[in-house]
Formats: structure tokens, C-alpha cells, sequence
């Protein structure tokens, strides 16, 4: 219980360092969005109308006080307006966030899948002839950059296979390509940490303890590698996460779906603070939750850990 | 069936449990196939107990890989035969050597430590075999378990099939092993140095359970040792490898008595325990340390006391230990894992400041002593570890390694440090050639000598020796003890000598304490507690020494 309490507290203090850096370096930049909106010459705002406009904002007050501004209407759930649209910014994420969300669990959960997959294959007897080639598979996936994978995946399957339709597709087929594009880079380092660990576990006396019962191919690679292989990747699954949120600002952009990352970058073209800093301290307690239910989630799968826990408490 | 020839020893003509006839094995790397063993043959009948012994190399890891079918993936059987119970196993699949591992061949595997998958509870470990087998349904596997947890001495087995391996000691991790490796009752249990990681007193009470087992059940057992004493104690009969060949076969007692071979001769002059007395009298010993009375002691410890962990949660590792060491002489720090005699040796080398009490080297107070006046003190008090392999940089020569102490204080210049380099390799009788090779070309006991050199480059006064000789062979043992021992007399050194191994220290100390729980419980000149021990723990620790009970070895020529 000490354990979990300890992880909840420094979860906490990392949203509030994420938050005030995030507020400290996105005030920092040159100019604000007041500014770039309505100093536009066509709409012929004289200084006097575009100061008036910056006290509307709350841009003009010394920034600790809108520092403190912020991070009190942040704990009440007030995230602002967007100085774009005029938008609340709470509106705004919560209708971009279904889709990310649904992008990033599938293309989590298709990672996962293609990792666990390459790397439990490269283990097989029957397929060591293909072994060196899945074994290179992820370092091919990690060297690709995502924009270049969507776009070719787009001209592939698209364009010259007509399989999938990226004009005006239904709502699964729309899904495809996307949750594609986001996985495999994803899935890359997943799987290289699967396969070292599991060639790292084979070489453990305990496995020829286990062959020795009698145990086959399977049941030693199923019942006794796996359970061991498994930990250090979960570590590994729990950071890639945070990569997705990365990973949909491209996907989003290049396949024009709606979402958290086309509602990211548009807020960086626009210097739209408001919304840049929620979507930061969104993202923070995005990662920090994965991170914290894999800290909590080690003890179940390895006992060791579960004794130190309970002996320290 | 073609009869070994062998089996004319066969008392009543049954049946062998095992028989290998002129087993070929060859190892694959880099498309060259390197023959390991040429032409094995032994036989183990029914309740028989059979040890191969042989040094590292010998090739008897390799002989119990291939009769269980489980060789490393470049590894195949060349050439003979193997047969279990008469039927011929040897070009059998791995799906049907599946049928025969765990079910009619079990495996008591080497380190503990590492043999059970860490993530799995201790009572799914021994049910696992049960379950791969199709033994039964699992009510009666789950009764099973417990069974066999009691039968091999596991008190409270419930309690104890619910924890997982790291809740468990080493001793009780080994009858977990056992006890999955008897679960099927299968016709022979091979034991890979069984009991090798264990202590003494533990590793005793692990061979007496599977002599128990063996009387009780019939089962027939294969010995896989490198431990003479364990052979001599445990084993009917015994056969000898050297470089993947039989060098003798036969009756225990007699092979080991009255050895035919060379090679036999010399393991058995070798191991320690299967010498009785050390070369060293009491009174010789004593009559040493009289002469030397009036120098001041080369270490004193008084009073120390060394604990760990945080204020609420402490631990004393040392608990008030207390001894003195003539100059020229070695004292030996005898005890079980957890005696807390590594911990002493560390305090002594000042590693980690005491909790209290008094550490002095060489007259010089190492309590106080902070950076640049532990600096100078380490220059006459150095260190050999026990693991030659993870000790030495693997990236540099051996020439450098050994240079390196010299280095680091700026003693000599390049010239003089190659000659001091030189003089010292060949103290330890390396070849000078070896110099610019890396550790990774050297030989176990090539490595100790590399870290023994480097330990004497600064002439030291006082050296502590961690366990120095226990990851060697028997052979290089007793060629590193001698090396030591005439070191000692060349150089005049003072040995600390941290050891498990009561027959090493019983060879080379001339005084010591035995240590349990971070307190001494004994402590003396070495023959005089070898002969009348005080301590019941001491008695205890000998009584435990493998090769006890041959009383008639003759003593060394």
C-alpha cells in the first residue's frame, strides 16, 4: 500500500513539473497568439484596440500571476479558450479525443501483436531458415520514419492495389492504413527487447532444468520463457506509449483525420498556448498513468519484486 | 544385444538401468566439428550408484547432456550406443527423448540457485513434471506435490508450495529439485554436481537424501562430480574421464586407493580432503608462532562489529569478531555463506568503515584513515578474489593488468615496470609470452596466477585471499595452493584466507577462526582444531568434509 501511495505521489509531482515546464517554455517563445491573429494589417486594428484585446486574454499580466491563473482553473477542469477560435479548449479536446484515443489503443494493441508475433516466430525450430530475415525486421521498422510509411502505404494499398480507399472511407476501413502506420514503428523496439530477452532467457539453467521434465518446444517457450521475457518489455511498452501521442501527430496530418494530433499541430502553427498547454498536460497524465499501472502491474507478474515491496513497508 | 564388457561385472545378470557403449560427441563451431568425447562406455545397474568424475574439459557435463538427449544445439552424438533398460535411446528424436526425460531419466541440475524459474511457485515447479507426463488429474498431482515436498525434509510443505524459489535457501531449493526429479520415480536420477554451490553442512544433508532415496526406492543414480570426496563417499563405483576419454573404471575403494592411472594417481594426491592431515603439525605451527611472538601482528582485529541496512531495519553482519595474525603466517576465516566472513575480510582491506571496534595492518590503525593515508596503506596490503573470470579487464593484456598497480602509484618507469612485470609472471611461473594475450586466452588457473601477480607487484606485507581457489579444478587447486604457500616463504607475505572449503584451509593456514553468524565460534591453531574440536559447529563442519569415510586413503607420497 506504502508502495502504491509513494508511486500515486511522484506521479503527481511529475504532472506538475510537465505542466510548469510546459508553461514556462511555450511562454518563452517570441510573440503570442493575440498577437499573431489580430495584428494582421488587413483587419486594421489600431495598437490601442490590440492592447485592449491582449487584457481580454489575460496575455498582458505578469507571468507568474497568469502562471498561477492557469494552474488554478487547470485544477478545477477550466482549461480556457482558445485564442484562435474562441473555443473553451475542453470542448475542443473533448471532441478530438475519441479518435486518437481509438488510433492509439488499436495501433497499440496491432504493435503488440506484430512484436510479440516476430519475436516468438524467430524462436520456432521449424522456422529457423526465415530466422536471420524476422530477426531483421525490427531493426528495418524502427530506421522507418512515419510519414514516409503512411504516404507509401497510401500509394500501395491505395492507390495501385485499390484494397483500401483513403477518399471518404467507412469508418473501419478509414482505420486501417492509420493504425498501420502508427504500429510498426512502435512494435520495432517492443520486439527487439522480446527477442533479446527471450535468447537471454533460453541460456538460463532453469529452462534445461525444465527441458529435462521433459517439457517441448512450446511449453517451455509458452509456460516458462515467456513469463520471464515478458518483464523487461512491459517496461519498454509502457514508454513507447508516450510515442503514440507523437506518432498520431503525423498519422493524423497525413491521413486528415480528426483528432488530438491534427488538433496539435494546428495549435503549433497558430501558437495557440491555451490549447498547446492542455494538449501537454493531457499527454503527461496520458504517460504517467501507463507508466504508473506498469509500475503496479511488476509486482504481479514478478514476485521478487512483491516481497522487496512488502519488506520495505 | 551386444553385451558391454562391462557387464561382467554384473552381479546377477539383470538388466543395466544405463548402458553407454563407446559414446562419440562432437561439438560444431564454425563449420569445424571438434570431437569432445572418444569412445565413453559405463554402465549403471539397477540401484547402483555410478560417478564420473573428471576435471572441467573432461567431457562428463557432455556424456550426462547426451544420455538425457539434451547436448547444446551444436552438439551430436557421433558414434556408440546408448541404452536405457536395453532399449537403444540413441537416435531417438527430441519429441520422443521427451517421453523418456523427467519420466524414466531424472535431473538433479547444478546450481539451485538458478534451476527454477524464478516466476513460478515452488509447488508448480515439482507438479510441472507431473503435468507434461499427463500423470494423473490434478487433485491427485496437487497431493502429489505435497507428498514429495515431505519426503524430501521440506517442513510445512503447504506453506512452502505456495512461495516462490527466491522465499527459499539454496539447500531447500536443491530437495525441491530432488523431489521434482523423483516426482515420476524414474528408473535413474543423474545428478550434475548436485551439490557443488552448496555448503558443507548442506551439502551433506542433500547427498544423505539421495543415498535415502536410492536405498528406499531402488533408483539407480549417475554422479556427475569433479569432487573426488563426494565420489569417494557417495559412489559404488567410478569412472574417470580425462579429455573425453576413460581413463580408469571401477570398484570405488579400490580405483581410489590403489589408483592404475596416472591421471587418477594425481586427482587423487590433489584433493585436499582426501589427504587427511595437512603437511603442517601442530607443533610445527606452534613452535612458528612462538619464535615470532614478540613481532608485532601483521593484522589485529579487535572487537568488530559491521552492520547494515537502515535504522530501523539493522542487520549486523559481524558481530564482535576479534583475532590476531603472526607476520609470515596465514590465518584462515572458515564459515558457511552468511558468516559474515567476507564481510570481515572487506573491513580489513578498509572497503567499509566498521560500525566499531579496531582494524590495524601492519601496525598502522585503518579506523582513521581517510583518501591518501589508505592509499599508502593499500600499497602493503592487497587483495586476490575469487572468480578469476569477472576480476581481470578482459579488454587489456595480461602484461598491463599486472603493470597496473605499479602504474597507479608511479613506481618505475616504463622499462623498470616491464622488468618488475616479468620478474613477477615468472614468480608465478606464467610464461612471459603470455604477457601480451587477453584473459579471455587464458586457462582458470592461468587467470588466478594473472590476479596473484598483480596482487604482488607493490610487494605487499599482508595479502587477503577470497576464496582464491574456489572456482578451480582439484588439479589446479593444489597448484595454486603450492604456489601460494612457497610465496609466502619467498616473500615473507602474511595471508588472510577467507574460505568455505575446510580441506583448502586445513592445507594451507596455520591458524584460524571459524566463523557462524557473524561471531567466531573457534579459533586456534589449525591441526590442533582439526584434531580436537572444541565447538560443536566446528565438529559439526568437519564431520561434514567429503572423504570421511574411506579412513584407509593412504596419505599423500
Amino acid at each position: 500500500m506504502r508502495y502504491v501511495l509513494r508511486r500515486v505521489g511522484q506521479a503527481v509531482v511529475v504532472l506538475f513539473a510537465a505542466f510548469t515546464a510546459a508553461f514556462v517554455l511555450l511562454q518563452a517563445m517570441p510573440g503570442d497568439a493575440v498577437m499573431i491573429r489580430f495584428e494582421n494589417p488587413e483587419l486594421g486594428l489600431s495598437p490601442e484596440q490590440i492592447a485592449a484585446l491582449r487584457e481580454a486574454y489575460g496575455v498582458d499580466v505578469p507571468a507568474h500571476r497568469q502562471f498561477l491563473h492557469t494552474l488554478l482553473g487547470f485544477l478545477r477542469g477550466d482549461f480556457g479558450y482558445s485564442v484562435q477560435s474562441g473555443t473553451p479548449v475542453s470542448r475542443m479536446i473533448a471532441e478530438a479525443l475519441p479518435g486518437t484515443l481509438l488510433l492509439a489503443s488499436l495501433g497499440f494493441v496491432v504493435a503488440v501483436i506484430l512484436a510479440v508475433g516476430i519475436a516468438f516466430l524467430s524462436t520456432y525450430p521449424r522456422l529457423s531458415w526465415i530466422r536471420g530475415a524476422l530477426r531483421a525486421l525490427p531493426s528495418l521498422f524502427v530506421s522507418v520514419p512515419v510519414f514516409w510509411l503512411g504516404i507509401l502505404l497510401v500509394q500501395v494499398f491505395s492507390f495501385r492495389l485499390g484494397l483500401v480507399s483513403v477518399i471518404a472511407p467507412g469508418p473501419v476501413e478509414g482505420l486501417i492504413l492509420p493504425v498501420l502506420t502508427l504500429a510498426v514503428p512502435i512494435s520495432a523496439p517492443l520486439a527487439q527487447i522480446l527477442v533479446r530477452s527471450i535468447d537471454e532467457v533460453y541460456t538460463r539453467p532453469f529452462v534445461t532444468v525444465v527441458r529435462s521434465r521433459g517439457a517441448g518446444h512450446h511449453r517451455v517457450l509458452w509456460r516458462d520463457v515467456a513469463g520471464n521475457a515478458l518483464l523487461p518489455a512491459l517496461t519498454m511498452a509502457g514508454v513507447l506509449f508516450g510515442e503514440l501521442i507523437g506518432g498520431a501527430v503525423v498519422t493524423e496530418t497525413v491521413f486528415g483525420r480528426a483528432g488530438l494530433g491534427r488538433l496539435t499541430e494546428q495549435a503549433v502553427g497558430n501558437q495557440d498556448v491555451a490549447v498547446l498547454q492542455a494538449v501537454v498536460l493531457l499527454t503527461a497524465t496520458v504517460f504517467v498513468l501507463i507508466n504508473l499501472c506498469v509500475d503496479l502491474l511488476y509486482p504481479l507478474l514478478d514476485p521478487r519484486l512483491r516481497t522487496k515491496a512488502g519488506a520495505a513497508a | 544385444m551386444t553385451r558391454n564388457r562391462s557387464d561382467v561385472s554384473d552381479p546377477d545378470g539383470t538388466t543395466p538401468v544405463l548402458e553407454v557403449e563407446d559414446l562419440t560427441v562432437a561439438y560444431t563451431s564454425r563449420h569445424v566439428e571438434t570431437p569432445v568425447l572418444h569412445g565413453v562406455s559405463l554402465t549403471v545397474h539397477p540401484g547402483e550408484v555410478v560417478a564420473v568424475v573428471g576435471e572441467s574439459g573432461s567431457g562428463k557435463s557432455t556424456t550426462a547432456q547426451a544420455v538425457i538427449g539434451l547436448l547444446p544445439d551444436n552438439g551430436r552424438v557421433t558414434g556408440g550406443r546408448i541404452r536405457l533398460n536395453g532399449t537403444d535411446i540413441t537416435s531417438w528424436s527430441d519429441r520422443r527423448m521427451e517421453s523418456v526425460r523427467g519420466r524414466r531419466v531424472g535431473l538433479v541440475p547444478q546450481d539451485p540457485g538458478t534451476s527454477l524459474n524464478p516466476v513460478k511457485r515452488i509447488g508448480d515447479a515439482i507438479a510441472e513434471v507431473m503435468r507434461i507426463h499427463r500423470w494423473a488429474d490434478e487433485r491427485r498431482i496437487r497431493a502429489r506435490v505435497l507428498e514429495l515436498l515431505e519426503r524430501v525434509g521440506i517442513p510445512d510443505p503447504e506453506r512452502r508450495a505456495r512461495q516462490y524459489p527466491h522465499e527459499l535457501s539454496g539447500g531447500m531449493r536443491q530437495r525441491v529439485l530432488i523431489a521434482a526429479a523423483i516426482a515420476l520415480r524414474p528408473e535413474l536420477i543423474i545428478a550434475d554436481e548436485a551439490t557443488s554451490a552448496l555448503d558443507v553442512t548442506v551439502q551433506r544433508t542433500v547427498l544423505d537424501l539421495i543415498d535415502e532415496l536410492r536405498t528406499e526406492d531402488g533408483t539407480s543414480v549417475l554422479f556427475i562430480t569433479h569432487d573426488l570426496a563426494v565420489a569417494s563417499d557417495r559412489a559404488d563405483r567410478v569412472v574417470v574421464l580425462e579429455g573425453g576419454r576413460v581413463r580408469e573404471a571401477g570398484d570405488t575403494a579400490t580405483v581410489l586407493s590403489t589408483p592404475g592411472h596416472a591421471y587418477t594417481r594425481r586427482l587423487v594426491a590433489d584433493a585436499p580432503a582426501l589427504n587427511g592431515a595437512g603437511h603442517r603439525t601442530a607443533e610445527r605451527t606452534a613452535a612458528l608462532l612462538a619464535e615470532r611472538a614478540d613481532l608485532p601482528p601483521a593484522i589485529a582485529v579487535t572487537d568488530l562489529v559491521q552492520e547494515f541496512g537502515t535504522r530501523r531495519d539493522r542487520f549486523r553482519a559481524v558481530d564482535g569478531v576479534s583475532f590476531t595474525v603472526t607476520p609470515g603466517t596465514t590465518h584462515a576465516i572458515v564459515g558457511e555463506s552468511g558468516s559474515g566472513k567476507t564481510t570481515t575480510a572487506r573491513a580489513v582491506m578498509g572497503f567499509r568503515r566498521p560500525t566499531s571496534g579496531e582494524v590495524s595492518v601492519g601496525g598502522t590503525e585503518i579506523g582513521p584513515l581517510r583518501g591518501r593515508g589508505l592509499r599508502d596503506l593499500r600499497r602493503r596490503l592487497q587483495m586476490v578474489y575469487q572468480n578469476p573470470y569477472g576480476s581481470l579487464d578482459p579488454r587489456r593484456t595480461v602484461g598491463s593488468i599486472v603493470a597496473e598497480p605499479l602504474v597507479n602509484y608511479r613506481i618505475g618507469d616504463r622499462a623498470e615496470r616491464a622488468r618488475t612485470v616479468a620478474e613477477f609472471l615468472e614468480r608465478v611461473a606464467l610464461p612471459t609470452h603470455l604477457s601480451d594475450r587477453r584473459p579471455r586466452e587464458l586457462s582458470g588457473g592461468q587467470r588466478q596466477r594473472v590476479a596473484i601477480a598483480r596482487a604482488l607487484v607493490l610487494r605487499p606485507e599482508v595479502v587477503v585471499l577470497d576464496e582464491p581457489v574456489s572456482a578451480l579444478d582439484v588439479t589446479v587447486q593444489a597448484q595454486i595452493l603450492d604456489l601460494l604457500e612457497r610465496l609466502q616463504e619467498d616473500l615473507g607475505l602474511t595471508y588472510l584466507f577467507i574460505s568455505h572449503d575446510l580441506a583448502v584451509v586445513r592445507r594451507l593456514s596455520h591458524t584460524l577462526s571459524v566463523m557462524r553468524g557473524g561471531r567466531v565460534v573457534e579459533s586456534g591453531v589449525t591441526e590442533k582444531v582439526f584434531a580436537d574440536p572444541r565447538h560443536e559447529y566446528t565438529r559439526g563442519l568437519i564431520e561434514a568434509i567429503p572423504g570421511r569415510r574411506e579412513p584407509a586413503l593412504p596419505a599423500r607420497p
